[in-house]
């Protein structure tokens, strides 16, 4: 693998990552977030239709007129997500009645249609699918990290296993209620974006 | 009549879009830089709603339900897994009237939203909305109400984020927060106060 290949698929994990310094796809990332597991299929789920979707895409990409471009795109993710949904029915059922609508929200993933437009209309089919696989795991990175901060304060699990004891188990510790609810999600993003830019400072917005 | 005031009410400030479920989020954040903006775009998305989901709730029941195309006489025909595709093309289809429509008639109000219609295809909170529609099993007059309440709910919302970012100009946070950091954590505390509403009903 050269080091353009290993670049693309690397770099949306710190230095594009398309949540942090993009803000796209922010939608799903919060919701899902309250366990590991749900993350984990999420991140899973958008990795496969990221990665396809720009490939197929890419391979079209000389056969679309331009003014329907963004139609055939939202067709073609549609079509791989219904597939991705489709899939999980049959094998996890359980997994997808937890995610709910947020499977068929993958559709309007922004990240998705972001890396369709931005990168697959202009690059060859194995670029593409290296970026939409890299930019899936930049998403899956910061939505593992936000679940596991959630899912280990909040009750004290982690993928489901206890490893915190809790005092309603006869153990030490208090699960913090705040981390359950949703709304705890916005404030770890904005610590993890506040942290990648610390590290990163090409990253801050000017005044 | 109380019961569809009652949806309008929980879909504005109990289930609200982008506070409670998290819809709506790419345009929520990065279209509130000013007021002005905000209160376009949230009409756009208000407008959007009231008309695809009463749109797809009559697609849902006479053509994609099992036993919905009864009337064409197939009654065991079940199309539902077709429904992401339809729905979003539906919602991409009204966007593009609304557009021209705009764009033939109203030319001021369409200079001042032009570039954030087309976008709103791909707005989580407009598809969402939709979904949300199905999995509740709305009715034709109740998906109007809920359509109405959603976006209704994203316009108080996307504006007030605006309000709250413009006196943010003003401050001086740290160099990593500045911008997206700190839209974030106004959008969390805002999500929290929205949940003092919980209680709430009609």
């Amino acid at each position: 693998m050269n080091k353009s290949k290993k670049e693309l698929l690397l770099g949306p994990i710190m230095q594009r990552n398309p949540i942090a310094l993009l803000v796209l796809g922010i939608c799903s990332a919060l919701a899902v977030t309250g366990q590991m597991a749900t993350a984990f299929v999420m991140t899973i789920c958008v990795l496969t239709v990221t990665a396809f979707s720009s490939m197929i895409i890419s391979i079209v990409r000389f056969q679309i007129p331009s003014s329907v471009r963004i139609g055939i795109q939202v067709t073609i993710i549609a079509t791989l997500v219904i597939i991705v949904d489709q899939i999980l029915r049959a094998f996890y059922f359980d997994l997808s009645k937890q995610l709910s609508v947020y499977v068929g929200l993958i559709i309007t993933n922004c990240i998705i249609m972001g890396r369709a437009e931005g990168f697959a209309m202009n690059n060859s089919p194995i670029a593409s699918f290296i970026d939409g696989v890299g930019n899936g795991l930049g998403y899956g990175a910061i939505l593992m990290t936000v679940a596991f901060i959630r899912e280990l304060l909040g009750s004290g699990t982690v993928f489901g296993y206890e490893v915190l004891k809790l005092s309603t188990n006869g153990g030490w510790y208090v699960r913090n209620g705040l981390l359950l609810l949703p709304a705890s999600a916005f404030f770890i993003i904005a610590l993890l974006i506040w942290l990648l830019r610390t590290i990163d400072p090409k990253q801050q917005e000017n005044l | 009549m109380a019961h569809y005031l009652n949806i309008i009410f929980r879909s504005i400030f109990i289930e609200n879009m982008p506070l409670s479920f998290f819809l709506g989020m790419c345009t929520f954040l990065a279209i509130s830089k000013k007021v002005k903006t905000a209160v376009g775009l949230g009409a756009a998305v208000l407008v959007i709603m009231v008309i695809t989901l009463p749109i797809n709730n009559l697609v849902l029941n006479y053509v994609l339900k099992p036993g919905a195309l009864a009337w064409a006489g197939q009654p065991n025909i079940d199309l539902t897994f077709l429904g992401y595709l339809i729905y979003i093309g539906i919602i991409a289809a009204v966007v593009q009237i609304l557009e021209m429509f705009l764009d033939r008639f109203m030319p001021a109000l369409y200079n001042t939203l032009g570039i954030y219609l087309p976008l709103l295809t791909v707005n989580c909170a407009i598809f969402g909305a939709s979904l949300f529609m199905v999995q509740r099993n709305y009715n034709f007059l109740e998906s109007a109400a809920y359509g109405f309440g959603a976006g209704a709910g994203f316009f108080l919302a996307v504006v007030a984020l605006a309000g709250i970012r413009e006196k943010l100009e003003y401050a001086d946070p740290p160099g990593g927060l500045r911008g997206l950091g700190l839209t974030f954590i106004t959008a969390g505390l805002m999500a929290l106060a929205f949940m003092g509403l919980a209680g709430m009903s009609f």
